[in-house]
């Protein structure tokens, strides 16, 4: 019921539109009717002299024109009728699938932008919870399920409703016991293929998750040749993907031989029906108890009845699924949008940050930060040293306000951080990602994104600054070159330079830098450090990091251990005390006795 | 050289949208005639299908005579006599064409199942066998829809395809018999229609695959921007984007609406077109048979038959045009797979070197000599492409058990020599010869099982760990698996992970941080003993504990092995028994660590510029 309200509102707007289609091939299905008694009335009663025993209205019609005479002496104008009633049919036929398709494609189009809007707003802790290739396939194969129910079937049901009910109509008033007879079938055909579908179900899904497999394997083996080959597996390959490819060539066939049985039986079913027909109608017609005028309309007639009835069963199997997949969009829909607090301060901050006793947890008895105080003036430095999972990423998450704290107070100019606006206070904070995203675009699109119509000179500026511009100039179309399948033609080091130009092109008066420059070697990454200090000396950085040089320079340096701080001071006084601060200071020297040292080189 | 592969793989990508665009072409008689070589094995079933469809079409066509043969001896005779026969072979008609049907269905599949096995198995085949220079020059995708799509549309075509056709000439034959056979004259006047009628199937039919393939391009870039909107979401919001992102979405979801109803309107307008069509020809033939039946030329039987027929010719000449416009892109689909099972891989062993010791699926174990571990690059000559010459005149003898670091700029020739040592390329000029032969003489099989490759980013496959790190040797024991993990020390967070060595991790890996993957890659080259190490350092650091154990995971590997590392890390350079200093594919310095700092050359620039910074703390 619930997924039915969600379903219609997506639909608000088009419901005119679907009116209009199922009236359409109301309709048309009329016209395909009639069609059939043009042709009986032109060979039977015009051409063939016999009596008509066709309605009274319609005997009243021909006789204004001049009866059977007139006719027989123009039949053009029979034949032109066939040809208008079936351009009329045409007509209808197509008003209905356009008007579908306008429909349907609307609903899409809404979902589509809902879901994204959504799944954009979703707080910073859904993604990372979610497998993206989960929640794709809801935004598209889902989505695509329930686009083609609107655009195909659902009027579908129309048409075998419209064609049932008036062909009933038309043979109950004929004579109701061969109406029976030619009925008789049709619920029977109909629970045939509903159970029929709904056990084929499995067998589909299995098909599919079959191919699944088989893909899987294909795929990993082409990421992975250099593996495969290094360790010469490849006769061991072929035996995993000839595995998969016989499994999936054995349930396709299942499923095929089960469709099959399906068709050969409802085929048996309906084509006894129709020879029932014709064995007692014209049974019923020797002996006069019906005309040879109705025993044509019924065989005519019989084999339109049973077709929509045989394709029900298909059309209800799919709305079952569309309800699975209505039901898959919904959930993403449940979940609440973030909060933005669109109410909040949004004047420009100088860049002040306190932190006062903060404690944060992702999930119930587990604390990721316990007790947080700090203070880092407006234009100050204070780099934080901590091992994996010692909440440091979690810190400037929390002061960017992607999750909420549950205790302490996090102030920026002194003002409470949930009193701002989200979105004006993370445009000031630029938060650079450890493992950043690059959008598949130019290299310009890419570090002018943040800011609309960002100037070249602006964009040139900020590379320059992240020490990246020279590495673009030195691709072939430079600014202009493509960053691929989630900049994969850069490496990890160009990556985070990207993403920290970009956040530079914003100018943002606090830099946030979660171990944002961790695959740039220490050369560049000290050169950046320094390029940002003489841009903006005011400009003030949180910065995580590993590398003693960069803690170094620092004004202040936390050194965080399970959700504490530990540490607090410079470099000279941490060098002194025992402690983490120490013990990683000597491991990344150890190796510079003889000229000085460093851990990476080119 | 990394970067330069992927940007040609990318350029490759676009060149094959391009010519996969450019596709309609007539029909091609040699691809059809080799793609039936390919088939062949289905022949039985392949006549067996045309059979059964040729009496399908038959029994069709004959019920209406049945119907005729009702009306006219018993309703206009007036009498019964007979109808319990007819009744009898009327429904013995049925069960037939029952069985027939549910026949040719399963034919059909077991066709279509049975081609896409046969060719997948085949292709599978062939990207095992091909060199690495083809990998790097296709994208994954691109090799994947070739293997998917392309043949799963392959064989639903050849198989259902030939069902339409088979009924549909057959269907048209009769009807055009009967047609023919009860006036000519009439015949005649009706098929007018029929030219008409195929032109238009035909231009509609290319009209809506062409609409939909644009629909389906539009739509796999919505794929592509749910796949951004979702994996950039953190990033996005960091920029504060959202609002541009959703209006450049709507910019696509907009472009795919507009596509998708005109695709629409095509197809709507298609059948309504037929339709009309047809009934110009039923009524033609209503028209001038009447007028003949009025002035007695036929008689009225002959029209009743005759429009009987009339109202039935014109589905099939509907569906045959389908199936012709749909042959056109199986042909495309064809042209594509097979072009990829036909390619032949550029590094291949010699016959003699196969008949000794075997190939790449039936190697001679008992034949290979034990490989001790000498590697001689010989006056090596090497480029990817003719204009960016990569070796030339390269010379470097590695010891047994010797450790060797390669230090040097990206493009400086590093990874291509990783790739010829594995032979994973061939040099273009000179030899490499391995303990003192050239190794175009042994197998390449002998070669790779004795070699040892860790790649940058470690690839994982789906599975338990257990199986990904006896990958190389699946008879390995438990203990012996779990010695190698302790060894590089993975062996402590596998046993933290929740169900152990048994843990199933997915596609992407994402249970284990990169640092993990890494120590799980060495341990799987561990297990595979080579002699030969080929290591390619990662560039990525990870925190300083994660470092401190997988560089005491290397000095493992690297014991008693010939070792080529392309270094980054300064403790496996340090190590190193040679450093070679590399630069756009010369060496330019070589020797040991203290030495090449003696020398004040290059090595010691780079290694001072680290220096620069220390000091001003």
């Amino acid at each position: 019921m619930k997924n039915l309200k969600l379903l219609f509102k997506f639909m608000k707007g088009k419901k005119l539109l679907y009116l209009g289609s199922i009236l359409s091939i109301g309709i048309a299905t009329v016209f395909t009717l009639l069609n059939p008694l043009v042709l009986r009335i032109a060979i039977d009663n015009i051409i063939g002299g016999q009596e008509f025993e066709a309605a009274p209205w319609l005997i009243q019609i021909i006789n204004i024109f001049g009866g059977r005479k007139f006719f027989l002496e123009s039949l053009w104008i029979l034949a032109f009728i066939l040809v208008i009633f079936t351009s009329l049919r045409g007509l209808f036929l197509y008003f209905k699938g356009k008007w579908a398709a306008v429909a349907a494609e609307s609903v899409a189009k809404n979902m589509r932008e809902t879901l994204y809007d959504h799944l954009q707003h979703l707080p910073f802790s859904y993604h990372g919870r979610f497998e993206t290739g989960d929640l794709i396939q809801r935004c598209t194969s889902d989505l695509e399920t329930i686009r083609r129910f609107l655009a195909v079937q659902l009027v579908e049901i129309g048409r075998a409703i419209f064609m049932v009910a008036i062909i009933a109509y038309v043979l109950f008033s004929l004579n109701v016991k061969l109406a029976l007879i030619s009925m008789a079938v049709v619920p029977l055909v109909l629970i045939f293929a509903i159970v029929f579908f709904m056990k084929i179900k499995k067998a589909f899904k299995l098909s599919d998750e079959a191919e699944a497999e088989m893909s899987t394997v294909l795929q990993e083996n082409l990421t992975g040749v250099r593996v495969v080959r290094a360790f010469t597996k490849q006769s061991y390959e072929v035996e995993k993907f000839d595995k998969k490819n016989v499994k999936h060539r054995d349930l396709t066939f299942r499923l095929i031989s089960l469709l099959a049985w399906y068709w050969g039986i409802s085929d048996l079913i309906c084509m006894l029906q129709i020879g029932a027909v014709l064995v007692f109608g014209s049974y019923w017609a020797a002996t006069g108890t019906i005309t040879l005028g109705t025993l044509v309309v019924f065989t005519t007639y019989e084999g339109m009845l049973l077709w929509p009835v045989r394709q029900m069963g298909r059309i209800l199997t799919d709305m079952g699924k569309m309800f699975v997949s209505l039901e898959r969009i919904g959930e993403i829909l449940d979940e609440k949008k973030e909060d933005l607090n669109e109410k909040g301060f949004s004047e420009k901050i100088k860049g002040e940050i306190e932190f006062e006793d903060v404690c944060f947890s992702y999930e119930e008895d587990e604390e990721i930060l316990k007790n947080i105080s700090f203070k880092a003036k407006a234009g100050e430095t204070v780099a934080i040293l901590g091992s994996t999972g010692s909440g440091k990423s979690t810190l400037l998450y929390l002061l960017a306000g992607l999750y909420d704290y549950e205790k302490g107070s996090i102030k920026i100019d002194g003002k409470e951080i949930t009193d701002y606006n989200k979105k004006s206070l993370r445009s000031q904070l630029g938060l650079v990602l450890q493992e950043p995203f690059l959008f598949a675009r130019s290299m310009k699109d890419n570090i002018g994104i943040a800011v609309s119509d960002a100037s070249d000179s602006t964009i040139f500026e900020a590379a320059r600054t992240a020490a990246i511009h020279d590495v673009i100039l030195n691709f072939d179309n430079e600014y202009e070159t493509f960053v691929g399948e989630r900049g994969v033609s850069l490496s990890g080091g160009q990556k985070q330079r990207v993403a920290i130009a970009r956040t530079l092109v914003k100018k943002p008066p606090v830099l946030l830098f979660d171990d944002s420059l961790s695959a740039v070697d220490t050369e560049t990454d000290a050169a950046i450090r320094k390029e940002l200090k003489e841009v903006n000396e005011d400009i003030t950085t949180i910065i995580i990091s590993h590398r003693v040089t960069t803690l170094a320079e620092a004004d202040k340096i936390l050194v965080m251990e399970d959700g504490k701080i530990v540490q607090e001071g410079k470099h000279q006084e941490l060098i002194k005390k025992d402690g983490m601060y120490k013990k990683v200071w000597k491991i990344q020297n150890s190796f510079g006795s003889e000229v000085g040292f460093e851990k990476e080189i080119g | 050289m990394v970067q330069k592969s992927v940007l040609k793989k990318r350029l490759g990508d676009i060149m094959e949208k391009f010519k996969e665009e450019n596709y309609n072409k007539r029909f091609d008689f040699e691809l059809w005639k080799k793609l039936f070589g390919y088939i062949k094995v289905y022949k039985k079933e392949l006549i067996g299908l045309i059979v059964v469809m040729t009496m399908v079409a038959g029994i069709d066509a004959v019920f209406p005579i049945l119907n005729k043969y009702a009306v006219d001896n018993f309703v206009v005779l007036e009498t019964v006599e007979g109808i319990n026969r007819f009744a009898l072979i009327y429904g013995g008609l049925v069960i037939f064409q029952s069985l027939n049907v549910g026949l040719f269905i399963a034919l059909a599949g077991k066709i279509e199942t049975g081609i896409a096995y046969d060719i997948r198995k085949l292709g599978f085949k062939r990207l095992q066998e091909l060199s690495l220079s083809y990998h790097d020059n296709k994208a994954v995708g691109w090799l994947m829809a070739r293997m998917t799509s392309d043949v799963r549309k392959l064989g639903e075509t050849i198989a259902w395809g030939l069902v339409d056709l088979v009924w549909g000439f057959t269907m048209m034959a009769a009807i055009m018999g009967f047609m023919f056979y009860l006036n000519v004259k009439l015949a005649l006047i009706t098929l007018i229609v029929v030219p008409f009628l195929i032109m238009l199937s035909l231009y509609f039919q290319k009209k809506i695959l062409q609409a939909f393939r644009v629909v389906k391009k539009i739509n796999s870039k919505i794929t592509g921007s749910f796949d951004e909107g979702i994996m950039g979401a953190r990033t996005s919001k960091t920029l504060v984007r959202e609002k541009e992102n959703l209006k450049e979405f709507k910019g696509l979801t907009f472009k795919m609406k507009r596509s998708s109803i005109r695709s629409a309107i095509f197809s709507a307008l298609f059948l309504p077109l037929v339709l009309t069509l047809g009934s110009i020809g039923t009524a033609l033939a209503l028209w001038a048979g009447g007028n003949s039946v009025i002035t007695g030329t036929i008689t009225y039987g002959t029209l009743v038959a005759f429009l009987a027929y009339t109202v039935r010719f014109f589905e099939p000449v509907r569906e045959m045009a389908r199936v012709f416009a749909e042959l056109q892109s199986a042909q495309a689909s064809a042209e594509r797979i097979l072009s990829m099972i036909e390619t032949e891989p550029d590094i291949k062993d010699l016959d003699e070197v196969i008949k000794i010791y075997g190939d790449q699926f039936n190697p001679k174990k008992e034949n290979w000599p034990e490989l001790k571990g000498r590697i001689y690059f010989e006056n090596i000559k090497f480029y990817y492409n003719k204009e960016e010459v990569i070796l030339n005149n390269f010379n470097l003898d590695i010891k047994e058990g010797e450790t060797v670091a390669l230090v040097g700029e990206t493009g400086s020739g590093k990874s291509t020599i990783a790739n010829l040592c594995c032979r994973f390329y061939e040099p273009k000029e000179g030899k490499i010869k391995i303990d003192g032969v050239d190794y175009r003489k042994r197998s390449q099989l002998w070669l790779q099982s004795n070699i040892g490759y860790v790649l940058q980013s470690p690839h994982l496959f789906s599975g338990t760990i257990k199986s990904n790190l006896s990958y190389a040797n699946l008879d390995k024991t438990m203990l012996e698996i779990k010695r190698a993990a302790k060894l590089v020390n993975a062996d402590s967070f596998i046993k933290n992970l929740p169900e152990g060595y048994k843990t199933v991790i997915g596609e992407s890996g994402d249970l284990l941080s990169t640092g993990q993957k890494q120590l799980i890659s060495f341990a799987r080259a561990i297990l595979a003993d080579p002699k030969i190490f080929v290591l390619d350092e990662a560039t990525s650091s990870i925190d300083t504990e994660m470092e401190q154990i997988i560089q005491k995971a290397i000095e493992k590997i690297l014991d008693g092995r010939t070792n080529i590392i392309i270094a980054h890390r300064l403790s496996t350079i340090r190590s190193a028994d040679r450093i070679i200093c590399l630069k756009n594919g010369k060496i330019i310095e070589e020797g040991t660590h203290s030495q090449l700092l003696g020398q004040r050359g290059y090595y010691y620039n780079l290694y001072t510029t680290q220096f620069k910074e220390e000091v001003q703390i």
